[in-house]
């Protein structure tokens, strides 16, 4: 499977990569780890003219934690995220789920903003960037702009942003409370049948904060807010779990595909969204 | 565009390949520099045949471009050991009968490799999770695992003699 010509740039700076994709336009396209277009490019299911490398520019790499905020640049692999101990320390919920992304190898090429930035609703940084409640930032030949990861999903493959804009990172505040990313597929390397990631803040056995957010379960990452607040102020018990539980998968449209049918997917979902809930409590 | 020059380092020698930025990696060592050891097994990113080492992290060769590694050190089978040299690996393989049709050797010999570099003291599971991006359809993985569990102490032991 080869894919078809295209020119290929390795800029070194972002302003260089900016001024490519100023120029080329819907013709150019960027590559981080590859791992996503590489194989759409040989399917021949993206046709780019023009293809911008990403790996030659350092202000995209590298994976910061100050106090509480943490910063994780586009370019950083999930091999790195997992990797680093910060991260394991601060926001441990991230650290479990990219052990849960694919295989080592892709681990090694894919990156957190390629991740984020495809749109496919497989992946996995999505859900868990919105349950974090992150922050993408991007630039453009007209500056830069800061957009929240729960409103930057649109449909599959289609996101918030233009086509000649790069996101350079990725930031949230280090979470508080219980945690849990569950994920159920049907072997390692797969993508979600269903995931949910979970974080749950109990203060003198009330719960004060809870976040949900669900993985390959519509065209887009699913934030429910309505399962977060059946938690809030409750004790998290079986009653409200079971609320929660039905608030998220109320908010869920799963098509059928070659993970099983939508009845199939709507009981799978339910049951990883009550391992999620039930862990992040059991830690929290 | 057409074809251009890349240097890339391959098992220790420089090569100046003349190739198309859209020709893989798995292409340019397989028809380019005769280098066959990486196999195609599946074309699509899932069975790790293809494995080869750049820079210290293992990858899938057909799912990379020769144009993004130009100026990156890579190492194949080839570059581990040869048949009157084996690596501990291959030789481990070879006595505890980690193969059997031994197409998908190469990839979890190279994979194996760099997993003992970064964990040279793997447990039963750390081998098997580490080796999961490698598929294998002859042998249901026993004896893969139990080469590279026996690699990784012959390694270690022969590290110890030396100290
Ligand atoms: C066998 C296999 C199994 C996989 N399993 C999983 C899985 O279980 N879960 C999961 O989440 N993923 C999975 N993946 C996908 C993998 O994690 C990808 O690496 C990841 O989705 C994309 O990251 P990348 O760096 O490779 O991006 P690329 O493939 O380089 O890019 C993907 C898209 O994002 C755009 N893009 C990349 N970086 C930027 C940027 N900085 N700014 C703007 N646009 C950008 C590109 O233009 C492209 O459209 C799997 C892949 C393979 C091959
Ligand atoms: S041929 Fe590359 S992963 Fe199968
Ligand atoms: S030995 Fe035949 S595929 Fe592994």
């Amino acid at each position: 499977m080869i894919p078809a010509s295209f020119e290929y740039h390795r800029p070194a700076d972002i302003s260089a990569a900016l001024a490519i994709l100023d120029e080329y336009g819907d013709d150019a396209r960027v590559i981080a780890g590859g791992h996503s277009l590489i194989p759409m490019m040989k399917l021949r299911m993206a046709d780019i003219e023009h293809l911008i490398d990403l790996q030659d520019i350092g202000e995209l790499k590298g994976i910061f934690v100050e106090g509480t905020k943490v910063t994780i640049g586009a370019m950083a692999t999930q091999h790195e995220l997992i990797d680093n101990g910060d991260i394991a320390r601060v926001a441990p919920i991230l650290h479990e789920a990219a052990l849960q992304i694919a295989d080592p190898q892709v681990r090694y090429m894919g990156t957190v903003g390629g991740n984020v930035a495809n749109g496919d609703p497989g992946n996995d940084m999505p859900g868990l960037m919105q349950c974090l409640g992150a922050t993408f930032h991007l630039v453009g030949s007209g500056g830069t702009r800061d957009v929240a990861a729960r409103d930057y999903y649109e449909a599959a493959y289609m996101t918030d942003r233009e086509d000649d804009e790069i996101l350079t990172a990725i930031s949230f505040n280090a979470p508080e409370g219980g945690f849990a990313y569950e994920k159920q597929k049907r072997k390692i390397g797969d993508y979600a049948t269903a995931a949910c990631a979970a974080i749950v803040k109990i203060d003198g056995g009330i719960c004060t904060a809870a976040s949900i957010a669900m993985t390959n379960l519509s065209d887009t990452p699913i934030f429910s807010a309505e399962a977060g607040a059946a938690l809030e102020g409750t004790a998290c018990d079986a009653t409200a779990i079971d609320a929660a539980v039905a608030a998220a998968t109320g908010a869920i449209d799963p098509t059928e595909d070659n993970r099983g049918p939508v009845d199939f997917k709507m009981h799978v979902a339910g049951t990883i969204i009550r391992r999620a809930i039930e862990r992040a409590v059991s830690r929290a | 565009m057409g074809k251009q020059h890349y240097q890339i380092n391959v098992n220790g020698e420089t090569k100046d390949v003349l190739a198309e930025p859209r020709e893989l990696l798995i292409h340019t060592l397989r028809e380019q520099l005769d280098l066959t050891g990486p196999h195609i097994g599946c074309e699509t990113s899932h069975c790790g045949a293809c494995t080869v080492d750049i820079d210290g992290k293992s990858v899938k060769s057909c799912t990379v471009f020769t144009a993004q590694v130009a100026g990156k050190e890579i190492t194949t089978i080839e570059g581990l050991g040869t048949p009157d040299e084996m690596h501990v690996l291959q030789e481990k393989f070879r006595e505890h009968h980690g193969l059997q049709c031994g197409y998908c050797t190469p990839g979890m010999i190279t994979r194996a490799h760099r997993l003992l570099q970064e964990n040279p003291n793997p447990t039963e599971e750390d081998v098997r999770f580490g080796m999961s991006g490698n598929l294998c359809r002859c042998t249901g993985y026993q004896n893969i695992v139990k080469s590279i569990l026996a690699a990784a102490a012959e390694m270690n032991a022969s590290k110890e003699a030396a100290e």
